[in-house]
């Protein structure tokens, strides 16, 4: 094999999340009224465009984390050997990116070095110059060719990207026109908007993403678009990988508190009496520690235990990863309280609701009742929690790493980038492209997902539902 | 004009916001009023853990205990080689050795024969401490502070809280007393273990205080005075008031080394005394915190939180700058005030700061006087001229900025486990494969991406500036480098793979395995900034076909690892203690060994006929037989590869121009009383530098009332939509 | 009333217990003393006798919660667990793995930790309040509109691009401020203004979105449709009716932090070098002082309750139809 597959557990939570997701997206489509809520979201053009950029983000986040050593080249004696160095698809699709380093900074779309260096002439002269990068823009002869190059690729790339979006509308009309309608008519219905489903804005969201992918993938095949970091590292590549960070910290952490918070905060509010007093006790203990010094005290000493047990993490990815997991586990636990009370709360008023009480009457066990009857009413409760938290803990995870307790130092995220690209504002020039790919990548993020979320609970939460 | 009033005032903020921004600095951190004064201003980024002179052993305690506590010797501040002179002493003196029966031997005895060594050291007289309470006495000359009750505790927080304060004259005693603080069984000072191997009797002496001290503790913690001055130690005697005697255990000149550091530098015992009352640790009033001494400076504010101020000692003993130097220091200005009181500077004021960048930008207003060069300004404030040296930019030089480089007396280096069965171990084989892999590592790339050229490839253990070392063709390493034009040159990348493959690994394949070779890397380094390097390891590694296992470890496990000498290759360094070469090739020493014996020699090495000439270099002076025998131990380790020989860091440090007299000194830390400045300059130029630029808050002021525009017109709008 | 909070105050000590527990398991069992020893020591000439030594001195060497060599009540008190963690409740913090007297340091640095964090909580109440007002006033405009998405947007940046931008506009460039530092008395207003700034600037997202609804829930009540019957201006029915009903739920929920601001803030401390309990718990993490970080934990918590318990007393302050049982 040319590989080993290699799954991290963050990986495979991921898969699990994946899988949970897909089932529980066949399970609504097969129920009416579970169905009702979603289409009003997705009446929403805001949050269809939204999920659009969203699911983007979570296709770069998949990519990177299907994860795998590659074969050692040259060593055809005996049994196959792998690298040490655990790869992802996305690394294997940013190759170029990933291999083609400068020495160090370089800004968006130069060819020349950010700092002078003295240069030796084979004529034994010494002069003091802008280098040429090793790989950006290196096909530009002159520099005053640069901007005419770029403005050309930007073209190329543009109209390739309109061409693809076309044929994708294209596609879609043919799908979508009806019978015996003539294209005109059917262009005219897409552009005017009609159908509750804003299919207008999502195609101009996917044409536009396509074009900027279009422009990125190109260009920075030869120039380094958001610019080199300290050791020559591509910008764009670094933001990239840090996607699965960011994402990984904004559903994991849910994943993993949402069985407890569940499971708690309803046999809280459905048992009451001294299981609820444990119950509240455990989660009232929890929240009054101040969320930052809680995860720092754990990070603290989980740290000690992974240095412990060094021998079970072969591989320094497998080390960042296992910290990445405590942190969601750690946020979890922080966030978990307010979710349990919410669940608690609405507990205690649907057990005495009537079909409850005659399911008891007739006699359901406890956990058929909660599973089957609390548990699906409480659902939409838990579904905004989970929407809602996300974008708060895409932004933690750069505070964290600002305190110095958050994903692993060498793991790439937009906290580590921001941290670092904070010593580079004294510079002078300024070196603002990290700290501005970071800014764009991770406002992009945050911003899809908070516009997403409004949606989500503007349409589940009956409060506002007139 | 409606209504004139209100554009009269809008008018009148502006002309206020202009004409006040070009009358002051409106970012400057200090009080205004000190503007002109002749203080330095200096930054510290983590609290001194302590200032207690036999425990304090890092550069960041230094730098302020230095300035107060005074050894009897110091370093000349300008004269290179270093070189020793009187500070409180009246000479450095040169010891009597004894043989076995006390018997005085003459000076040329051979180190073997000598049973002890004494040094008798005069002090001056006339010298006095700093004012301070524990000195402080009432009319019938009774200490006013030595027998606080906790009544009298209450409300005093810090050493200004006593109002009352005195000195005293330095005596020798004071320099006896320290001595013995040095096996407090409390102190742990850190140079114990070593001290135990030379002072006649302080591993007695330790035993009995421990035993005292515990009759004395009866359980408790605090509040405890051990009277050292009733227990005598054999090895440690005042012989006059101004006169004490050190004895030691055969011959060892390096002890004048040690007695020039803060550890050998006087305690008044009414300083013990007055803050081992009961209650005093308690309020953080300890010596760990407030020094008594008596040098240039003394601490006057310390508020680990905010600010440190030393101020200077009104009874600094008469102490004149240096007239002689090195033949550069003349024109270098560095002799101008020959002949002049030390110290200069009236005050000098450090400022917890803990962010380089924001330090680093306070340095380029003016508001710190001097700064170290930091990595991410690197490019904006050096740049290399063409042979390799360097220079402070333009922009720097136009402000006036200097540069001050020295190569310091320390080395980086990575460790092999002398006791791995795989890089470890004395045949051909093992050698070859050290060797190889030094030769593929190319440590001036690693300067020069990671360090911005700051620091030069080691040769050997030994860094510049120690005796021993060796400039030019004789001085490198034969065995990774080559002799080319005038300049060492690695050796190329052929030569290590034809290495491996005479050490039986081609292709960096193991043949016994087919795999190829796998070696574990020990690093504590775990801060993001390290994955580029980690990352630059593992393609030297690749050069050869050998795969490295980076192992970054917190510092606690790699300790731990080395102490079990569970590692292969590891980051190591060393800061020298003293500029002699013992103190660079006792890392290597067998008996110093990291496992078993916990000792500095952290590779393990241990080659019988190094240790034998080790033991015979030691105690010697530095004559040419002495250089003779290092260049055959350093050929033997280069042979032996036990380091992969890493690099000596290179100081930089920026000044302004308004400051005198800096010459960087890896040796002495005592160095801030020779530092002057110009305060008037300095004023003019932090004025000139600093305008604060208004506009902007005018233009978003502005805009703001042009974005209530549409807000009021919407506002009108509804109201007359309402009244329809 | 009085009764109440004595009952509360009783309750809260088995959560401070609960802390207290949680804390001494992450600090003792997961983490061994040996590790924090050999951290503080240091790098030259440590030897394993110097790491007994700092444990002795620390009391870190001490069985962790039974002492089977003593006798009688010192089997329960000469332990690790009653020596570090039970001396809390007294407020007696002990000395930091450094050697200082840790209560002192809180109280010497709370006052400048509440010079930042008190005018960015109050400035921040009056331009959140009056910024949502404003949307609210204009309901339904395309100034609301645009204002909420200003909101979003604003609420979708990271706490540290506020810092980092406003430490870098308004004082590397503009040089009105110095970049970093304190002072004691009125010198600290100069090292202040911007910190509080870029504190209430980072704040205004979220905060204003969310007064904003409450502002809205107000106005669709009836009792302002009657007040604007009555011929009422827009502006009067704003002020006199609806923001003193808004203000229950704003104040309400503002009031649990009020003494958690004593403890801080940890970013705007650190990038401005405030010498505060949010640096100061900071520092601490950064050079693994597990002292202090247990003390901070242990006293954010205790803030934290006693927020809860206020939070209680002014709901029935402000709203009588609210009664503590």
């Amino acid at each position: 094999m040319p590989f080993q597959l290699v799954f991290l557990l963050t990986d495979v939570l991921i898969y699990v999340l994946l899988a949970a997701l897909i089932a529980f997206g066949l399970y609504t489509a097969h129920h009416e009224h579970l169905r009702v809520p979603w289409r009003q979201v997705a009446r929403r053009p805001m949050a269809m465009a939204s999920l659009v950029i969203l699911l983007v983000y979570v296709a770069v986040g998949l990519m990177d984390s299907v994860h795998y050593r590659p074969l050692l080249e040259g060593q055809n004696r005996g049994e196959a050997v792998y690298s040490n160095e655990v790869l992802s698809l996305l690394d294997k699709a940013t190759k170029p990116l990933r291999a083609r380093a400068e020495k160090t900074y370089s800004a968006p779309f130069a060819m020349q070095a950010y700092s002078m260096e003295t240069a030796e002439y084979p004529d034994g002269r010494h002069v003091r110059e802008y280098p040429r990068l090793l790989h950006g823009g290196a096909h530009v002869q002159e520099a005053g060719e640069r901007v005419g190059d770029i403005m050309l690729r930007v073209g190329a790339a543009t109209l390739a990207g309109f061409g693809i979006w076309l044929l994708i509308v294209a596609s879609f009309l043919l799908f979508w026109r009806r019978h015996a309608e003539s294209w005109m008519l059917t262009i005219r219905r897409l552009v005017r908007g009609e159908g509750d489903f804003p299919r207008r804005t999502v195609l101009v969201t996917v044409g536009v993403l396509i074009v900027l992918t279009a422009n990125a993938a190109y260009l920075s095949l030869y120039y380094h678009i958001f610019g080199t970091d300290q050791v020559g590292q591509d910008v764009f590549h670094k933001s990239l990988k840090s996607v699965r960070t960011g994402l990984v910290i904004g559903t994991l952490t849910t994943l993993v508190m949402l069985p407890f918070a569940a499971l708690f905060g309803i046999m809280a509010g459905y048992f009451r009496g001294w299981v609820d007093d444990v119950i509240q006790y455990v989660y009232t203990t929890l929240s009054s520690i101040p969320g930052v010094l809680l995860i720092a005290a754990a990070i603290l000493s989980l740290q000690v235990y992974v240095a412990n047990h060094a021998e079970l993490f072969d591989s320094a990815t497998a080390r960042a990863d296992i910290r990445l997991l405590i942190l969601c586990l750690i946020l979890g636990v922080t966030s978990w309280t307010s979710l349990c009370r919410l669940l608690r709360g609405e507990t205690l008023k649907l057990r005495e609701v009537d079909y409850i009480q005659a399911a008891r009457a007739l006699g359901a066990s406890h956990v058929a009742v909660m599973a089957r009857h609390i548990l699906p009413n409480v659902m939409h409760i838990i579904l905004i929690t989970v929407v809602l938290d996300f974008s708060g803990l895409v932004l933690a995870e750069a505070v964290l790493s600002y305190v110095g307790v958050g994903v692993d130092p060498t793991m790439d995220s937009w906290g580590n980038m921001i941290v670092s690209a904070r010593l580079e504002m004294a510079r002078e020039p300024l070196v603002w492209w990290s700290l501005a790919s970071a800014f764009v990548f991770m406002f992009g993020l945050v911003l899809a997902a908070n516009l997403f979320s409004d949606a989500v609970r503007d349409a589940f939460d009956p409060r506002l539902r007139k | 004009m409606k209504r004139p009033g209100a554009t009269r005032s809008a008018l009148l903020a502006l002309s206020l916001v202009f004409t006040a921004s070009a009358a002051a600095s409106w970012n400057n951190p200090y009080p205004a009023a000190e503007a002109k004064s002749n203080i330095l201003y200096s930054a510290f980024r983590e609290r001194p853990k302590t200032f207690d002179p036999a425990r304090a052993y890092s550069s960041n305690e230094y730098l302020f205990i230095a300035q107060i506590y005074e050894p009897p010797f110091q370093y000349h501040y300008l004269k290179r080689p270093y070189m020793l002179v009187p500070l409180t002493a009246t000479a450095v003196p040169t010891p009597s050795y004894f043989d076995k029966r006390g018997r005085r031997l003459p000076q040329n005895t051979p180190a073997g024969s000598i049973a002890d060594s004494v040094y008798e050291i005069r002090i001056r007289p006339g010298i006095y401490y700093q004012p301070h309470p524990a000195f402080a006495r009432a009319a019938d000359g009774r200490y006013l502070y030595h027998a606080l009750s906790p009544y009298d505790l209450a409300g005093r927080y810090a050493i200004g809280d006593f109002p009352q304060t005195a000195t005293r004259e330095l005596v020798a005693a004071d320099y006896v007393y320290q001595i013995k603080r040095l096996a407090h069984p409390k102190l742990h000072s850190p140079i114990l273990s070593v001290m135990n191997e030379y002072i006649v009797g302080i591993r007695d002496y330790a035993d009995v205080l421990k035993k005292e001290y515990e009759k004395i503790a009866g359980g408790r913690d605090t509040g405890i005075y051990l009277d050292l001055t009733k227990f005598p130690l054999a090895g440690v005697e005042e012989v006059d008031r101004y006169t004490y005697r050190v004895k030691i255990h055969g011959k060892y000149p390096q002890l004048l080394y040690w007695m020039a550091m803060p550890f050998f530098a006087p305690m008044p015992p009414e300083a013990d005394r007055f803050f081992s009352q009961p209650g005093m640790a308690e309020k953080n009033l300890t010596l760990d915190w407030y020094p008594v001494g008596s040098g240039a400076y003394m601490l006057t504010l310390n508020n680990p939180n905010r600010q440190m101020v030393l101020e200077r000692n009104p009874n600094y003993h008469e102490e004149l700058y240096p007239a002689e130097g090195e033949p550069e220091d003349g024109p270098a200005g560095l002799l101008d005030d020959a002949g002049k009181h030390l110290p200069f500077i009236d005050k000098v004021v450090f400022s917890l700061d803990k962010e380089s960048i924001p330090r680093w930008n306070k340095f380029l207003q003016g508001y710190y006087d001097r700064s170290v060069v930091l990595t991410e300004g690197f490019d904006q404030a050096i740049r290399f001229t063409g042979e390799g040296d360097t220079e402070v930019s333009d922009a720097m030089k136009q402000k006036g900025i200097r540069l001050l480089t020295d190569v310091a007396a320390s080395t980086y280096y990575l460790g092999f486990n002398m006791l791995d069965p795989l890089v470890g171990g004395y045949t051909e084989r093992a050698r070859k494969l050290r060797q190889a892999i030094s030769v593929a590592i190319d440590f001036e790339e690693q300067i020069s991406i990671f360090e911005n050229g700051r620091g030069i490839a080691a040769q050997g253990p030994l860094a510049p500036g120690i005796f021993g070392y060796r400039e030019g063709r004789a001085g490198i390493n034969p065995y990774v480098y080559d002799w080319v034009d005038g300049r060492p040159r690695r050796k190329p990348i052929e030569y290590a793979r034809q290495l491996l493959v005479e050490a039986g690994y081609p292709g960096g394949v193991d043949p016994a395995s087919g795999k190829p070779l796998s070696i574990n890397y020990e690093t504590p380094a775990i801060g993001p900034e390290r994955k580029a390097q980690l990352d630059w390891m593992l393609k030297q590694f690749n050069k050869l076909g050998v795969q490295l296992v980076v192992r970054a470890t917190d510092y606690n496990r790699f300790q731990e690892k080395m102490r079990k000498g569970d590692a292969q290759i590891f980051d190591w360094g060393w800061n020298a203690d003293y500029p002699d070469p013992e103190n660079f090739l006792f890392l290597l020493y067998g008996p110093n060994k990291k496992v078993g014996h916990d000792g500095e020699n952290a590779s393990n090495y241990d080659n019988p006929e190094f240790n034998r000439l080790f033991e015979r270099m030691k105690n010697m002076e530095n004559t040419p037989e002495r250089a003779r025998i290092i260049d055959q131990m350093l050929d033997m380790a280069r042979r032996d590869v036990p380091w992969i020989w890493g690099m000596h860091p290179k100081n930089f440090l920026l000044e302004h121009a308004w400051m005198y007299n800096a010459k960087l000194n890896q040796m002495a830390n005592n160095t801030l009383k020779y530092s002057r400045l110009d305060p008037v300059q300095r004023a003019e130029r932090r004025t000139a530098w600093n305008r604060p630029v208004a506009w902007p808050i005018v233009a978003v002021l502005g805009t703001l009332l042009v974005g209530a525009v549409p807000a009021v017109v919407a506002y009108r709008k509804r109201e007359r939509g309402a009244a329809r | 009333m009085i009764g109440y909070i004595i009952r509360r105050v009783l309750y809260a000590i088995p959560i401070l217990i609960g802390v207290n527990l949680l804390t001494f398991a992450l600090f003792f069992f997961v983490n061994s003393p040996d590790d924090m020893a050999r951290l503080h020591l240091g790098v030259k000439r440590v030897t394993p006798e110097a790491i007994v030594k700092w444990k002795e001195d620390r009391g870190y060497n001490k069985p962790l919660l039974y002492n089977a060599a003593n006798a009688g009540a010192d089997k329960l008190t000469d332990t690790i667990f009653f020596r570090h963690s039970v001396k809390l409740f007294a407020f007696d913090f002990g000395r930091s793995d450094q050697g200082r007297d840790i209560g002192y340091d809180i109280y010497q640095r709370m006052w400048p930790s509440l010079a930042i964090a008190l005018p960015v909580f109050l400035v921040g109440i009056l331009v959140h309040i009056t910024f949502s007002m404003l949307l609210a006033f204009f309901r339904g405009t395309y100034l609301d509109t645009a204002g909420v998405v200003l909101c979003v947007i604003m609420m979708s940046i990271s706490a540290l691009f506020y810092v980092i931008l406003g430490q870098y506009l308004v004082s590397m460039l503009l040089r009105l401020v110095p970049i970093s530092g304190y002072d004691v008395g009125m010198e600290a207003v100069k090292f202040l203004i911007l910190p509080v700034i870029v504190g209430v600037v980072g704040g205004v997202g979220a905060s204003t979105r969310l007064y904003r609804t409450f502002f809205l829930e107000e106005i669709g009540k009836d009792y302002v449709r009657t007040a604007r019957a009555k011929g009422l201006s827009e502006l009067r029915v704003l002020f006199r009716h609806v923001l003193k009903n808004a203000m229950i739920p704003i104040l309400t929920g503002v009031v649990v932090v009020i003494p958690l601001l004593f403890t801080g803030s940890l970013i705007l401390e650190s990038f401005f070098a405030v010498p505060g309990l949010g640096s100061y718990t900071i520092d601490a993490i950064h050079s693994q002082d597990f002292a202090i970080v247990r003390a901070m934990v242990f006293l954010g918590s205790v803030l934290y309750i006693a927020g809860l318990i206020l939070t209680d007393i002014t709901y029935t302050l402000v709203d009588p139809r609210v009664r503590l049982e």
